[in-house]
């Protein structure tokens, strides 16, 4: 039996309801590459509202794309509390020296506020353009670094682990002052015309802690984030590993959860049924070598895994795709969601 | 035969569970048993190649890798101090992030490597070909380990390898992207690639007892 040909929101809002929409949904992740589409550099792109919101236009149609994503680059966030981005012409843009330079400095520290936090704001009048285009047809992702998360780019990753290990309690007041801000930020986007929010959250990936550490902590503060996120979310854990934790990560209120290239997808697939939707996974690392039938060959092997019975989004496996990988790759991975992804998966040629 | 070898379990699950004062009953009693370069050869290395093994198999996670490092690190540097004539440090070995400012990579080599009784220079994060040439030169590195978490840093060490092609420098280089992408170390011209801190001691180890 064929389905009805969906718009992208029908299709992804099916899928998140664990049934098969017409086809596989595509989440392709592609930041920068709506620079190339422009003809202007990484730098000039990320700038201005307009050039992103144009650039994720152009992404959507030429790859067929079934979201818009609304995510600039991570150390934005950043550049809200007043720390340095370093820009570069061939990746994302990284974050400088981190701000905090003295874990007591952390007493002191608030939450930036959002209508005075000036680099957030062409995020917001991207999605607010983009809104405008898109109506309700495609779902628009909005970006979080989770409260557990953001501290690698504020301390360092290595006085970070040290402060969670060492300073309980300048750790709790760190993750106050960022729970504060995540929420805000979230709902600022929310309020700006995004559909769903991505919840960044590498460090509470058990590739990062252990599994006691993450019910210790990221868990609980996943909750109460999420609790006070007024839309869906989505968690990421940005390549690191979660298939021990997908129980847990589902009772944190979250909707779907963004999986590893190096975890089995079927067990993931398996231990997700019914309670989250997977978005994932392919690797973002290797994919700039790829040729056009290694990027369909893999598209259809994922499917073939994961698609059946819906509550499957294809995606990479970071959320952020690689610069150096060419179109004809991304071109080749949209053609075989369209090919091997329509339902029912199995009986496709 | 190993006379620690009664304590490894032990030491190895004091570091994973980063149980303090466990680790330093243990290590007090390891330092009665040994010379200060056992302990850290037969005792304190053994543990974290198997912490960075255990990494490698997904069974530990890079918190516990790391505070495992840096306590190793702070333990030997009391027996070993800096610049101890016991230590292993030529010929001169040098660890720099190239090109990103992510320093975890590096700090957890950097802590394995001197809590195993090696000695090496820290050039700094962020560094660019440029700066790496410059460092190199002006301390007569040997062997120059390199961490990048990002793809476009990782891509950029061949420019450096180039350049220092025909010289007597050799270049490890490690993190996320080697990690994933198996052919890249070869793609950017390094001698050798550690995906983990116990690849780490064991590439550094053979090339020490190689150019001696």
């Amino acid at each position: 039996m064929k389905t009805a040909k969906m718009t992208s929101m029908e299709r992804v809002l099916t899928t998140l309801s664990h049934k098969e929409p017409d086809r596989v949904p595509l989440f392709l992740l592609a930041t920068m590459h709506g620079a190339n589409e422009l003809g202007i550099s990484i730098t000039e792109y990320f700038s201005k509202a307009e050039n992103v919101a144009e650039g994720q236009l152009r992404i959507l149609k030429k790859y067929r794309n079934d979201c818009i994503y609304s995510f600039f680059y991570a150390p934005l966030e950043i550049e809200a509390f007043g720390g340095k981005v370093i820009f570069s012409e061939d990746g994302p843009p990284n974050t400088g020296l981190p701000f905090i330079k003295n874990l007591e400095d952390i007493s002191t520290l608030l939450p930036p506020k959002i209508r005075s936090a000036k680099p957030l704001h062409k995020v917001l009048k991207a999605i607010q353009i983009l809104k405008e285009s898109v109506k309700s047809d495609v779902p628009i992702i909005g970006v979080v670094m989770s409260p557990f998360s953001l501290p690698v780019m504020q301390l360092g990753f290595d006085k970070y682990l040290e402060l969670m290990y060492y300073r309980e309690d300048l750790f709790n007041r760190l993750m106050q002052v960022n729970e504060e801000f995540c929420v805000d930020w979230a709902n600022a986007q929310l309020e700006a015309g995004a559909t769903a929010i991505c919840y960044f959250d590498p460090v509470s990936s058990s590739s990062i802690i252990p599994k006691e550490k993450y019910l210790e902590t990221g868990f609980q503060i996943a909750k109460r984030t999420i609790a006070r996120i007024k839309g869906p979310t989505a968690t990421h854990f940005a390549s690191g590993n979660s298939l021990q934790l997908i129980d847990d990560v589902s009772k944190t209120g979250t909707a779907v959860i963004g999986v590893s290239a190096a975890e089995d997808i079927s067990l993931i697939k398996g231990a997700c049924k019914n309670k989250l939707t997977v978005l994932g996974n392919l690797d973002g690392i290797t994919m700039r070598r790829w040729t056009p039938e290694q990027a369909a060959e893999n598209v259809k092997n994922i499917i073939e895994k994961a698609a059946p019975g819906g509550g499957f989004i294809l995606s990479d496996n970071h959320g952020e795709i690689p610069i150096q990988v060419p179109d004809e790759v991304l071109l080749a991975i949209s053609e075989a969601v369209h090919t091997y992804g329509r339902y029912p998966i199995g009986s496709n040629p | 035969m190993n006379k620690f070898r009664f304590l490894i379990d032990g030491f190895e699950r004091a570091l994973l569970t980063v149980d303090r004062s466990a680790v330093d009953e243990i290590f007090a009693k390891s330092i009665e048993l040994g010379s200060s370069i056992q302990v850290a050869g037969e005792l304190v290395t053994q543990a974290l190649e198997r912490i960075g093994n255990a990494w490698e198999s997904g069974n530990v996670s890079l918190s516990q890798v790391y505070m495992a490092g840096i306590i190793c690190e702070e333990l030997i540097d009391k027996i070993l101090p800096p610049m101890s004539s016991e230590r292993k440090g030529k010929p001169t070995m040098a660890i720099a992030v190239f090109e990103d400012f992510h320093i975890l990579g590096k700090r957890i080599i950097y802590s394995s490597l001197r809590a195993g009784g090696f000695e090496l220079l820290d050039l700094g994060n962020g560094l660019t070909t440029e700066d790496v040439i410059k460092k190199v030169e002006e301390n007569n590195v040997k062997i120059l380990l390199l961490s990048v978490l990002m793809l476009p840093s990782a891509l950029k060490i061949k420019k450096l390898t180039e350049h220092l092609a025909g010289t007597d420098v050799k270049v490890i280089v490690g993190g996320a992207p080697f990690r994933i992408d198996s052919e890249l170390w070869i793609e950017v011209g390094a001698y050798a690639m550690g995906k983990n801190s116990a690849d780490a001691l064991e590439i550094v180890t053979k090339l020490m007892g190689e150019t001696v």
